[in-house]
């Protein structure tokens, strides 16, 4: 299994950059799905031992189902439901949006060649992984115009996250993964909701024309 | 079996209120959880609590004092509904701000929301275990959101996508900062520990520093967001001046707390390792940072919700500031916090009598309150003077009690700041609240018109609290008190 480990972070990451320049919701949302579904094998391939415990292959099932299978599901029928323009819509253009995700993978390469435990082996490439996740999740969250991005955005920094927390599942048990799986899920299906609610009030779920409250 | 049915009673009572179609019994039934809640944490009180599930579940000092807050407020919420609820019109009805028409969310729904939020506060408070905290805290935003959407037009939902994404990127940022941790305690011959507050606390000595500093820092912005420390604060505004009102006055007097026990958990395990001193120095200046913001927005505030709302920003400022000065001033933190939900509650629940009276959010239209709302009016002169720290009322012996911390060790330019801002908010709030409250009715505006006791009640009861903690501090609470901030590194 370990010898899977540096191929599926090396994807991570090009799935990472990849998220932050695509120009199509549709492919937008396949990715995070794509993402969830390295995330699921991530999962099983950093596990310690031969073969990975009953535990961690239930953990990993659940993130299959629930990130790579039901969430991209829901977006797309969210998609599909609201007519939405198949633009992703970024504030800031697709290249400077490329550059803060390569500007992220050097900031965690030298992160994680900074913060080193003695006696935990991490594998090498687990940060930039991660991290290119949480910062190109937080990218698209603030430079993407329709609600539904924001909420791939956040998608995909809960999945940078949870890469990052994955190999501490070897010491312990999964209930609290497994819980704080069902929290991103419900999560999602509120967000989902409230996107719903948007389109209706506003015709459109572009965040921008959030702009009656201020000082 | 005690701190079980503290979570499952009000989740079976949101069960049912799903269920329960007829607004009378529905409404009861809010009432009948909320004041069993709160028997069964008085309850809780009165010896020591067998813990639940395995250890993840109990009370210590602080859980008992952040849940007993909780408790007495979401019970004075209840009463209050209960006025609320009747005179909300279930049809469209008009916007008084844009004009256009809007219906409420199904009332059903909204109750079944505040019995989960509950449910998912009295978990915060309870929980004994990191992980099961950030589940806990995440799940008051998602039971909180449909609250905030309860009148369902553009400006609460735009507050509600705001709640929504900012609150959820902060607890992503605190459950970052829990595996920073996790990775903090690796040691070689055992490995990772579970995150048991316990077992946490145990190894915390020997924990890497430069790991547990960044966990540090990721848990205080990331719950500090929810919180409504500065400079993440800014959905807190929105938030509480779009929401009913008796929800604004949970969220400012329940659910910040809770955001803040997370904060505090983890400087718990700061001062254990060792690193007290640099998690101090973090807290006092997100304090005086938060203090700052708020000051600013509150002076020359328009709309009298978002300027209650800028005034908790300034006092989990306060509170913040008191827990990293330490020592006396620890203490004061955890009476300014049980003061401040009182009071800020009492006035979010007047500002929703006079909002529903003048019908309109803006502190300059408003005048004449004393004369035409009888109770509500004195009230919230009242409900001013004790959140600004008048004597007698609690909040004055805790801020007093923060700034004699900051001079005896020595931090004269602390003091110096934080009695300065305390002037400024003083006058800030000072005018529009007074303002509002003094001269004549706005004309076609009959005075002293009649208010339903439920619309007051609850408000009186609060004021009376925070009176009383100000003039007499039940030995117990004070106890606890003092064990809440020792727990909080506050050495007395």
């Amino acid at each position: 299994m370990h010898a899977f480990v540096e191929p599926l972070m090396v994807l991570l990451v090009l799935v990472n950059l990849g998220l932050l320049s695509v120009r199509r919701m549709a492919w937008c949302i396949r990715l995070a799905g794509v993402q969830g579904a390295l995330l699921g094998l991530a999962i099983l391939a950093l596990a310690p031992g031969a073969e990975p415990e009953p535990h961690v292959w239930y953990l990993a099932a659940a993130v299959l189902a629930i990130k790579a299978l039901a969430f991209p599901m829901f977006l797309r029928r969210t998609m599909r439901t609201l007519h939405l323009r198949a633009w992703v819509e970024p504030y800031i253009g697709y290249g400077l949006s490329l550059l803060a995700g390569l500007a992220a993978l050097l900031f965690s390469l030298w992160l994680g060649s900074r913060l080193a435990i003695p006696g935990l082996h991490l594998p090498p490439l687990l940060f930039p992984a991660a991290f290119t996740a949480f910062f190109g999740g937080l990218t698209m969250l603030v430079s993407r115009k329709k609600a539904l991005t924001q909420v791939v955005g956040f998608l995909a920094m809960e999945n940078g996250i949870f890469l990052f927390g994955a190999p501490t599942l070897a010491w312990g048990s999964t209930w609290m993964e497994l819980a704080v799986l069902l929290d991103v899920l419900v999560a999602v299906f509120v967000m989902g909701i409230v996107v719903h609610r948007i389109d209706r009030t506003f015709d459109s779920i572009d965040v921008g024309l959030f702009c009656s409250l201020r000082d | 079996m005690l701190i079980e049915s503290l979570v499952i009673l009000p989740l079976a009572a949101g069960g049912a209120a799903l269920l329960t179609r007829p607004h009378g019994p529905r409404r009861l039934l809010l009432l009948v959880a909320a004041l069993a809640h709160l028997g069964l944490v008085l309850a809780c009180w009165a010896g020591p609590v067998e813990p639940a599930w395995g250890g993840t579940l109990d009370l210590d000092a602080a859980g008992r004092l952040f849940l007993t807050i909780a408790s007495v407020l979401f019970a004075a919420a209840a009463a209050y509904a209960q006025s609320y609820l009747k005179q909300e019109d279930p049809g469209l009805r008009s916007d008084f701000q844009e004009g256009l028409a809007f219906a409420n969310a199904p009332e059903r729904v909204f109750t079944a929301c505040l019995l989960f939020f509950l449910a998912a506060m009295t978990l915060v408070a309870a929980a004994r275990h990191l992980g099961l905290l950030w589940v806990g805290v995440e799940a008051t935003t998602l039971a909180s959101a449909p609250l905030i959407y309860f009148h369902r037009h553009r400006r609460s939902l735009e507050a509600t996508w705001k709640y929504l994404i900012i609150c959820s990127v902060g607890i992503a940022l605190a459950l970052l900062g829990n595996i920073l941790l996790s990775y903090a305690l690796f040691d070689p011959g055992s490995g990772i520990p579970p995150m048991d507050l316990d077992a946490v606390l145990a190894r915390a000595a020997g924990a890497h520093p430069a790991w547990l500093k960044a966990a540090f820092a990721c848990v205080l912005v990331g719950y500090g967001t929810k919180a409504g420390l500065a400079p993440m604060h800014s959905w807190l505004p929105d938030a509480h001046s779009e929401s009913p009102s008796l929800v604004s006055a949970l969220l400012s007097g329940a659910l910040l707390n809770c955001a803040l026990l997370g904060v505090l958990r983890l400087f718990a395990v700061c001062v254990a390792a060792g690193l007290g001193d640099f998690a101090r120095e973090l807290l006092v200046a997100f304090g005086l940072t938060s203090m700052g913001v708020a000051a600013a927005f509150i002076l020359g505030q328009g709309d009298f919700k978002r300027l209650l709302a800028y005034s908790s920003v300034e006092h989990m400022g306060i509170i913040t500031l008191g827990i990293g000065l330490g020592g006396g001033a620890a203490f004061g933190s955890m009476l300014h916090l049980a003061g401040h939900s009182l009071a800020k509650a009492m006035l979010f629940m007047l500002a929703g009598n006079i909002l529903a009276a003048f019908h309109t959010k803006s502190a300059h239209d408003v005048h004449g309150a004393v004369r035409a709302l009888p109770v509500t009016g004195p009230l919230w002169v009242a409900g001013f003077l004790a959140i600004v720290g008048c004597p007698p009322f609690s909040l004055f012996v805790s801020e007093y009690a923060i700034a004699a911390g900051a001079l005896s060790s020595g931090r004269i330019g602390v003091a110096a700041a934080f009695l300065l801002l305390l002037g400024v908010v003083f006058v800030g709030m000072a005018t529009p609240v007074l303002r509002m409250a003094q001269g004549p009715t706005p004309p076609g505006m009959a005075e002293a018109r009649p208010e339903p006791a439920l619309a007051v009640l609850p408000a009186l009861a609060l004021g009376c609290g925070v009176l009383v903690l100000g003039l007499w501090l039940p030995a117990p609470l004070a106890a606890t008190m003092r064990e809440a901030a020792t727990i909080f590194g506050g050495a007395l």
